[in-house]
């Protein structure tokens, strides 16, 4: 099967610090992979590494053979980071409507209000961003991440701090976009919702890859026993 | 979407969340009022002299009122990570700041056409024959103040100080673009002829190319690092 992403002997080094250390990961087209770590590890660097965010200073990484920069594979991959990248000024329509057109989506305000109606938005289309709650929000944040139908999905601990619905919603959405063949990496820190989800597990510890392959039944089993065979830590509390 | 489709949405957003908020268009204009207003003080605005200080006096209200708007333009982008996701995005970091450059040149402009109308009444000064070359001149020079600006907002966008950074190193950067501002603009506004200022003319359109290749070639370079 066709690799999706491709990472070679990758360093990173925030000053001295070396926040990814010579890491050598390959994600089939297809699959969910379920990032995990403490926090500091480097999920979210080697995320942002992925999504073009930031350069690293050693190694090759590649989506679907092309480096993270090129507009070709930007314009493949969707990124829900930390923040919900969304406007507080402006509508969620004018929201949605603005990313749809930076990613060159087709059909605009077909797409744009099709989305509105999916995430539950459509009655407050209109209304800024900044009188939303924050489930409204995320929301939003996911619409805005799906919109352009991405084959690949970079996604930084999106369950963290989700209401009920928007997690249904979170799962629904990854599933559509694992059946259409989308290629997922997530990071996370709720081990059994990842576990669940996800086809392969990296599991990354202070910088370095210290394990990656298909998610086992023992693994769902018992998910911390990824730690206990593979760090130097033990088992999360 | 190609690159100037790419450059107007940020602009048309950034210009949509401007008009909304107001909030660099209220701090530019009226700064730029209020040094008008100190300088009638300070020089007799009735006098020939006038037309000597006028273009110097117009484009330094224009400059200081244009680091608020520059501030602002990169600083929008950082509640709820707006400019990860821009730069994640297939959007190209050149199309970004050139499309902020389009913004900040609306809003300057704007604002150099209210301060102009004061500078008229508070100085006696008549710019209305002469208002073609004059917005010859205020094109030119506000867009290369405009890009500089964008670029510069995007180079200090994370620094803790950037209120304070962004005019100390864009002024100096900006001093051969200003002089050539302030010699047409002091030369429309005492009615001489502009053929024989053709030099100035070509300052500013080297110094719009000169900016705008820079924000295309280092526009990664600066907002991945």
């Amino acid at each position: 099967m066709l690799q999706a992403i491709e990472l070679n002997q990758v360093w990173k080094f925030y000053g001295d610090y070396a926040a990814l250390r010579d890491c050598t990961l390959s994600i089939q087209e297809g699959s969910c992979c379920a990032l995990l770590g403490r926090n500091g590890a480097g999920k979210t660097t080697l995320l942002r590494i992925l999504a073009g965010l930031t350069t690293f200073q050693r190694g090759a990484v590649n989506l679907f053979g092309e480096k993270p920069r090129a507009e070709n594979a930007r314009r493949q991959s969707g990124f829900l980071g930390h923040g919900i990248g969304v406007y507080e000024d402006l509508s969620a329509r004018e929201n949605l409507h603005f990313f749809a057109g930076i990613t060159g989506s087709a059909n605009i305000p077909t797409l744009t209000d099709s989305w509105l109606e999916r995430v539950g938005l459509s009655r407050v289309a209109t209304m800024p961003v900044r009188q939303f709650s924050r489930g409204m929000r995320q929301r939003l944040a996911l619409a805005r991440t799906f919109i352009h139908s991405p084959k690949i999905l970079l996604l930084d601990e999106p369950f963290t701090s989700l209401d009920d619905r928007a997690i249904a919603m979170l799962s629904e959405l990854l599933t559509e976009a694992r059946q259409r063949g989308a290629t997922i990496v997530l990071s996370t820190h709720q081990l059994r919702e990842a576990l669940a989800t996800a086809s392969h597990v990296a599991l990354v510890e202070n910088g370095r890859l210290r394990y990656s392959g298909e998610r086992t039944q023992e693994m769902l089993d018992d998910p911390a026993l990824l730690y206990r065979l593979h760090t130097e830590l033990g088992a999360p509390q | 979407m190609n690159f100037f489709a790419q450059a107007l949405a940020v602009a048309r957003k950034d210009l949509a969340i401007e008009l909304r908020t107001r909030e660099s268009l209220n701090a530019a204009g009226s700064f730029a009022i209020v040094i008008l207003l100190l300088f009638s003080f300070t020089f007799d605005p009735f006098s020939d002299d006038t037309q000597e200080f006028g273009g110097g006096l117009l484009w330094l209200a224009f400059v200081f009122a244009g680091a608020l708007v520059f501030n602002r333009g990169f600083a929008r982008e950082l509640p709820n990570e707006c400019l990860d996701t821009l730069l994640a995005s297939p959007l190209s970091a050149a199309a970004l700041i050139v499309g902020k450059a389009i913004a900040n040149f609306a809003m300057l402009l704007l604002v150099e056409l209210v301060s102009l109308f004061v500078f008229g009444i508070f100085y006696d000064v008549n710019w209305f024959p002469q208002a073609a070359w004059l917005a010859l001149v205020f094109a030119l020079a506000t867009w290369g103040v405009s890009i500089l600006g964008a670029v510069f907002g995007a180079f200090t966008v994370n620094l803790r100080l950037r209120e304070l950074m962004l005019p100390v190193i864009i002024y100096p950067l900006m001093i051969p673009l200003l002089i050539a501002a302030i010699e047409l603009t002091n030369t429309v506004l005492s009615h001489q002829p502009m053929s024989g200022q053709l030099q100035w003319i070509r300052v500013l359109v080297a110094s719009d190319i000169g900016f705008t290749t820079l924000a295309w070639v280092l526009a990664d370079t600066i907002l991945l690092n």
